[in-house]
């Protein structure tokens, strides 16, 4: 089942994110983020931008629970994250894909194995130890492997591949978990610019053709403008700009990240 | 001006505690050495013993040899299951006390457990075993296991204390159960580690496993003590040799088995 009907969870709502006043506090009177709203329906790809430090990462792992929010709601496909709990949580966190900065593979483990860590939230503990995966995982995860274009290296280890080929299993075993949404925290920040572009346009794609809202916290604003439908900049816990690529002026980047002198 | 100022920058200072702590301890020693009545004579009165006691050693003698294969087979017997027993049960203790996975109610319970097992040594646990549960291998083994969770059972959780929780996220992050994660983001990081702490145990279980019989423990350790007793240095000379021989395989087997599960 490939979930391609643009309907997630059952099929009752379409894919989406809401959320709304969201609100993370480290320690408490000091917020991170200070009431994070917004909303993306359907195919589309959100560039979020900002600063280091400014919660961008946190935001992400409030979407799924990795990081407990302190206020607000997150819905995904129509189902309200923070008030889940135990397998409830588990299960809506298999529907949310995430593609990590620094890739985030079992080093010691085959890329098929990786990928199939995408299946861990619905496959019973004891086959997922004996790797008694059923037959319709095993060939998805052969397909998934193909199309990132890492077919000769199905058995290899995962600490065998360069950068660029391991963000390629991170975002195999994202897609692997038939995701309502696809979250990638900072993906191309540990590769460089050729392959950088190459692990967009793979994400790009995989949204594109599985019709897949795709989140994408990025420091490059170049990246960011030639691939996003839309953008979302951030500084010190607000939303200061949302719109599309080609509103995102120099004004605007001078309020996300202050100065201005690096704009010359 | 600049003479001067080199003359008085001294980023070296003497401390003077330091010395008084060294003085201190040399003093201890001289005390200790008189008290304990260590003299230069009695050394050399010993060096005479000692060849007296070489000599007497050789030839080894193998008569016994029956009796002697008897104690290798039960002291190898104490270890296998010992070890078997304590790296089993140190698994999940070693699991429960890494304070990066579990929460403090379960540490602690379990870093008591290896710390009560680390407190005291084999010797201590044989003589408290052979009271409990009477003379034999039963209280041999009973030793040992409780000497291997206390060593595996660190030693564990601190490898899985180092682990990257990278992959940990990434496999809470697709939903995963707890026990799916241990076995795929933790496992496959600690696995030959693991393998290493328990195949070193195996070896120290081995050559403890004949010193436990001298409390009474079981295993060759008690034929040992009694053919020193009765003076019988040939016999004793064989009981040796085959224990050296004995440590030698279980190191080999410990090499071959750690060379299998290291990549």
């Amino acid at each position: 089942m490939n979930n391609q009907n643009n309907n997630g969870n059952g099929g009752d709502t379409p894919r989406s994110l809401i959320v709304k006043d969201v609100v993370k506090e480290y320690v408490a009177g000091k917020p991170v983020l200070k009431g994070i709203s917004f909303e993306v329906t359907g195919r589309s790809t959100v560039a979020i931008i900002g600063p280091s430090g400014t919660g961008k990462s946190t935001l992400l792992r409030c979407i799924n629970r990795l990081i407990e929010p302190t206020g607000g709601e997150i819905h995904v496909a129509g189902q309200d994250i923070t008030k889940l709990s135990g397998t409830e949580l588990r299960h809506a966190r298999h529907y949310i894909g995430m593609v990590f900065q620094e890739f985030n593979l079992v080093e010691r483990l085959s890329v098929i194995e990786n990928v199939l860590c995408g299946r861990l939230g619905f496959t019973p503990v004891w086959r997922a130890w004996l790797r008694k995966y059923h037959q319709t995982d095993i060939d998805r995860a052969y397909e998934l492997i193909e199309k990132v274009g890492l077919g000769d290296f199905v058995t290899a280890r995962a600490d065998s591949l360069s950068g660029g080929q391991r963000q390629r299993v991170g975002i195999a075993r994202a897609v692997m978990q038939n995701p309502d949404i696809i979250m990638a925290d900072e993906p191309t920040s540990s590769l460089d610019p050729k392959t950088s572009v190459e692990i967009m346009e793979l994400l790009n794609e995989f949204s594109r053709v599985q019709d897949i809202p795709l989140i994408i916290n990025i420091h490059d604003v170049n990246l960011a403008k030639r691939f996003a439908d839309r953008i979302i900049g951030m500084s010190k816990g607000h939303v200061v700009f949302d719109g599309k690529p080609d509103e995102l002026q120099d004004s605007h980047l001078k309020e996300i990240y202050g100065g201005e002198d690096w704009l010359a | 001006m600049t003479a001067h100022s080199a003359a008085t920058r001294r980023p070296f200072k003497p401390s003077w505690l330091a010395r008084l702590g060294w003085a201190l301890v040399i003093l201890y020693a001289i005390y200790a050495v008189s008290a304990l009545d260590i003299s230069w004579s009695r050394f050399v009165d010993g060096l005479g013993n000692g060849a007296k006691f070489i000599g007497e050693l050789f030839p080894p003698n193998f008569d016994r040899w029956k009796l002697l294969v008897e104690n290798l087979l039960e002291t190898v017997e104490i270890a296998v299951i010992a070890s078997a027993f304590g790296i089993f049960l140190s698994l999940p203790i070693g699991l429960l006390a890494a304070r990066n996975l579990m929460p403090p109610w379960a540490t602690w319970p379990a870093r008591t457990i290896i710390c009560i097992c680390r407190s005291f040594h084999p010797v201590i646990f044989a003589i408290l075993f052979v009271k409990a549960v009477g003379f034999g291998p039963m209280a041999g083994i009973l030793t040992l296991v409780f000497a291997s969770i206390g060593f595996i059972g660190k030693l564990f959780a601190e490898a899985i204390e180092e682990i990257s929780l990278k992959p940990v996220e990434a496999c809470k992050a697709a939903g995963a159960p707890f026990m799916s994660v241990l076995i795929y983001a933790v496992m496959p990081q600690v696995l030959n580690r693991f393998i290493g702490f328990a195949t070193y145990q195996f070896d120290a279980n081995i050559r403890n496993s004949t010193m436990v019989g001298i409390v009474g423990a079981g295993g060759i350790g008690g034929t040992l003590f009694a053919a020193f007793q009765r003076y019988d240095y040939d016999f004793l000379c064989a009981i040796l040799l085959s224990i050296i021989g004995l440590i030698m395989v279980s190191e080999f087997l410990a090499v071959r088995i750690k060379g299998v599960f290291n990549d």
